[in-house]
């Protein structure tokens, strides 16, 4: 395959990537998108193989590689259960932040390539350099956050003292090391520099992850996949290689913006976000606001009495939260929907977007119980329909229902819009305990006078609900 | 405080303004409650039951009147009631103020506080827990339809039986408040076909809703008089409507009425002629008797037969169901005085700057405070903060663009954009540019592809933006085997690059179909 072919491939490619990203805008579109994607990524890695870069010599290495890495992928996908979704993804980013890392020391190290003037070459240094320090904040930030959606790290925030100076020193350090890296006379100097920043970049990447409360975990996935786009464009720089860039940067762009959306959601500022090191207000406020705590009754209520409330209304919205992903209460959800919509009852779904943990985790774990998404709605389309709803339904949702945030100024969540569920004329929160929420602010919701609560394993309630419902 | 609970005097009223149940929760309230002796038989409260509830029974109305600071009423208080008010009492109970001007003045001269349950500002939405107006009037449109039951010669479901098919019965409700709804969800209920009628035209979902069929008047004219209470209507209108009324006339078996206008003597819809059209064994339930009636015919009070049809004029509807409507009736009550008393402490304040206390307040120790200055938020409180929050979400949601940027914060923008340009035209080689271009330009389409994606597809459009960062693995094939020129194979470590690239391409192909084929996964559950 000759230069100009493997070009324009590159450029077949690129515009299927686009119409793949385009077409996920749309449920009807998406399925076309994903086939665009694999498309273009097929094109591209075959343009690469065949093209004048690579020699025959590398196809058994890279047959093999593939193959291994592609056998690990599928087996994964397959196997994932979907309220598992978000620690995959973000698995997944921290092995393109690794990956970026290693192309980044391999050019490095690479001496073949010559550069006309000075100029160039102290350019594709900064370009490497900037590549495995993406590359690094990607991969340690992803790995802590695939620890905290899994538990497997807790998901209070970590705030060390005096954090941002931290962070700032790191940023210092990173830009001395760049200069000692550039004026560098030999490549094992070079290296020194290099991999000392890539330590300082690492262990950016795991504080900067740490120091973000759970509920912020979904912004925190986008941002980091967004930053494992700027990883892959800043290895195209330094490899010269267009479609790297184009990609790279549709990635990194798009992931931005999608984190931005969601930062409008939950009313949190996009540069602190970037920044990193948020979600921290929940903490400090609230117990400084301990005597404006929200007062009075709290009304239990028995599933049955629940079956009750729904069967006789006319209008019920469910809102569903981390707590019915955390149950795997999806198929239950579905089951007493199906049930009550074939007696006539209007049941349709209010999702917020930052419920769960990851953007859009409700409507996967929804469309995976076959919920139909046209009655899957979104905040905005269901908030003025809650004054004419009989029953609004929280299956383990705290934040994204709390009325303080429209009420009372003080609160740390003050501004985020939420779901308005206290207007129907009874609201049913089921919860496990009256714990307060991610952001850690209690929720006048529960004293509500049409308020009741349901406390219970999510799953287990749910059951007994749609077993009160069939009898 | 104590509370007195006297027996209502009223002819035909049976209910009592407080409960055994509410008796107990007045109690933690802090007070201490007196009922008279009797007071709750025709609702079938035993005094009994009272005194398990820990209040007190007195022998007779004296010493209820006498010994209360306040006193819980149901029906506005005759002029001998009145003057057993203790001076500096408070009296609660309905009144009617624009009805009764002497029974004001008499109340007034007792130098007494008087709550009007009946001029409550029912706009306020955190009234709505003391609004008795609402909760007697969905008992009185219950038994509305229960009286008709009774009248009416038939079923009122259809049934298709061995001996017969039965034909459902076809009830007309005039007037969709609250008494109206309750009607037309009774009567749909026991399975009859219910139409009905309002001049408000923005009720005709909530008719529909409780499973009735809106009539319209072929005639435009919002008929919303404010507050939620109708108007009266131009004369274009009402000749429209009496006609539409005479045709459902002719074809109900069943015509409820509950037009009422606050101030005014109820309209006459059915007129004498309409009522002689209709089938004999029909039955008019006239729920506005006790101002008028909404049929002329109507007897206030009375169930008469003429011309065949059946007019019900009962004004003690909801005293028919005394029980329950004791019940929804002094929990109304309790829930005043839960606001009256929020220190629960047994002493109430009657906050004059309350709008909702305010507006109940007709009489304040004395003087007369009726009518109440309007209300400054006329809609319902949390709107506002509603709409204020729902533009900043809009704007988030992706939904086009949304706002645009204001000029000043868009020159900032530009201005920084420019310079940062301006660096990298002057400093960067020619080489890096085209690249750069690529770039910038990528940027852009990035964010234009992305704006527009539904909330619902976020985590799809993540999965399948993070396969394609595995776009990096050119990255990686580039560096297995390159072509090299003899130069510069000489001193390249070739086993380290190969290994780091390898290590990484097998990295990315997890990451590319894994990718692609959740993402795919997930697709395949979205469906409509």
């Amino acid at each position: 395959m000759t230069s100009s072919l493997a070009t324009v491939s590159y450029i077949a490619a690129t515009i299927l990537f686009i119409l793949s990203l385009g077409g996920l805008a749309n449920p009807e579109t998406a399925r076309r998108g994903n086939l665009f994607g694999i498309i273009g990524m097929t094109l591209a890695v075959l343009a690469t193989v065949l093209g004048p870069r690579v020699t025959p010599a590398g196809y058994a290495w890279i047959i093999g590689a593939l193959v291994v890495g592609g056998a690990v992928g599928l087996v994964a996908a397959k196997k994932v259960q979907m309220t598992q979704m978000p620690e995959l993804v973000a698995l997944m980013h921290s092995l393109v932040g690794l990956a970026a890392c290693l192309v980044g020391f391999a050019s490095y190290v690479d001496t073949s390539t010559v550069f006309p003037t000075a100029a160039e070459k102290s350019i594709h240094e900064i370009e490497i350099y900037i590549g495995i320090l993406i590359g690094a904040v990607t991969f340690s930030g992803s790995v802590i956050a695939f620890g905290k959606l899994s538990g497997k790290i807790g998901g209070k925030p970590l705030l060390l003292p005096a954090r941002h100076w931290l962070n700032l020193a790191g940023l210092l350090l990173v830009i001395y090391f760049g200069r000692v890296f550039l004026h560098s006379e030999s490549i094992g100097a070079g290296m020194a520099a290099l991999l000392v920043m890539t330590v300082i970049a690492l262990l950016f990447g795991v504080h900067m992850v740490m120091a973000i409360g759970g509920a912020d975990m979904p912004v925190v996935v986008s941002m980091l996949n967004s930053y494992s786009g700027w990883a892959a464009a800043a290895t195209g720089f330094m490899l010269s290689n267009d479609l790297l860039i184009v990609v790279g940067a549709l990635v990194g762009s798009s992931g931005a913006i999608l984190s931005y959306i969601m930062c409008r959601a939950m009313n949190r500022n996009f540069i602190s976000v970037i920044a990193g090191g948020f979600g921290t207000g929940g903490g400090a406020p609230a117990a400084a606001a301990g005597g404006a705590q929200p007062a009075g009754e709290v009304s239990p209520i028995l599933a049955a009495e629940t079956a009750e409330l729904l069967r006789e209304a006319k209008n019920v919205v469910i809102v569903p939260g981390y707590g019915m992903a955390v149950a795997q209460a999806q198929h239950t959800v579905f089951e007493i929907t199906k049930l009550l919509r074939d007696k006539g009852v209007n049941v349709r779904f209010g999702i917020h977007p930052v419920a769960g943990r990851m953007p859009g985790h409700m409507n996967v774990l929804l469309a995976e119980a076959k919920v139909p998404y046209d009655i899957v709605l979104e905040m905005d389309e269901i908030n003025e329909d809650f004054p004419d709803t009989d029953v609004s339904m929280v299956i383990g949702a705290n934040d994204i229902v709390n009325p303080a945030a429209q009420d009372d100024p003080t609160s740390p969540i003050a501004g985020m819009p939420v779901l308005e569920v206290w207007k129907a004329k009874t609201s049913i929160v089921m919860k496990r305990s009256m714990a307060s929420g991610y952001a850690g602010v209690d929720n006048p919701l529960f004293y509500k006078e049409n308020n009741r609560m349901l406390f219970g394993d999510a799953k287990k309630m749910l059951d007994e609900v749609l077993a009160a419902l069939r009898a | 405080m104590r509370i007195g609970v006297p027996k209502e005097t009223a002819d035909g009223e049976k209910r009592v303004a407080t409960v055994p149940e509410v008796v107990q929760k007045l109690v933690k309230l802090g007070f201490t409650v007196g009922v008279q002796s009797g007071a709750g038989d025709a609702a079938n409260f035993a005094d009994d039951t009272y005194v398990a509830a820990g209040a007190e029974v007195l022998p007779g109305a004296a010493e209820v009147w006498a010994g209360s600071d306040i006193v819980f009423k149901v029906r506005p208080p005759s002029p001998d009631e009145v003057g057993r008010l203790r001076e500096g009492a408070t009296l609660i109970g309905f009144i009617w103020p624009a009805q009764n001007p002497e029974l004001m003045e008499q109340l007034a001269a007792r130098k007494v506080t008087v709550l009007a349950i009946d001029s409550l500002p029912r706009q306020l939405s955190r009234a709505q827990k003391m609004d008795a107006l609402t909760s007697m009037a969905g008992i009185s449109g219950y038994r509305a339809v229960i009286e008709a039951a009774n009248a009416f010669g038939r079923f009122f479901n259809g049934q298709i039986t061995a001996a017969g098919k039965v034909p459902p019965a076809k009830v007309f409700v005039a007037g969709a408040g609250v008494a109206g709804l309750a009607a037309i969800g009774t009567a749909a209920n026991l399975g009859a076909i219910v139409r009905a009628n309002d001049t408000r035209a923005e009720v005709a979902d909530q008719v529909k809703s409780l499973g009735g069929e809106f009539v319209k008047v072929d005639y435009e004219e919002e008929g919303g008089g404010g507050g939620g209470y109708a108007k009266v209507m131009s004369e274009g209108f009402q000749a429209a409507q009496r006609e539409m009324y005479a045709k459902q006339a002719q074809d109900a078996d069943i015509i409820i009425t509950t037009a009422l206008i606050p101030g005014k003597p109820a309209p006459k819809l059915i007129t004498a002629e309409m009522v002689r059209s209709m089938k004999p064994g029909s039955v008019i339930v006239d729920m506005a008797g006790e101002q008028g009636g909404n049929c002329e015919l109507t007897e206030p009070g009375q169930a008469v037969v003429k011309h065949g049809v059946t007019i019900i004029g009962y004004t003690d509807l909801v005293s028919r169901l005394a029980k329950q409507s004791s019940t929804l009736y002094s929990n109304n009550l309790l829930r005043l005085a839960e606001e009256l008393c929020k220190t629960k402490d047994g002493v109430i304040d009657v906050n004059m700057d309350d709008d909702a206390i305010r507006g109940l307040t007709v009489i304040k120790e004395g003087s007369v405070t009726w009518p109440p200055p309007p209300i400054k938020m006329p809609a319902a409180p949390p709107k506002p903060a509603a709409a204020a929050a729902v533009p900043a979400a809009k704007k988030g949601h992706g939904h086009g663009a949304g706002e645009p940027m204001s000029a000043k914060s868009l020159a900032t923008v530009f201005g920084l954009g420019a310079i940062a340009f301006a660096v990298v035209g002057l400093y960067a080689p020619a080489s890096f540019l085209s690249h750069f271009t690529v770039f910038v330009l990528a940027c852009f389409v990035g964010y234009m592809v992305v704006w527009n994606v539904t909330p619902a597809l976020h985590t799809p459009l993540m999965s399948v933006t993070n396969a394609i960062s595995s776009i990096i693995a050119i990255g990686a094939l580039v560096q297995v085997a390159p072509p090299l020129d003899a130069a510069g194979a000489a001193n390249r470590p070739n086993a380290l690059i190969l290994g780091l690239a390898v290590l990484a391409l097998t990295l990315t192909a997890v990451n590319m179909f894994g990718g692609f084929a959740v993402t795919r996964r997930m697709l395949a559950m979205f469906r409509k």
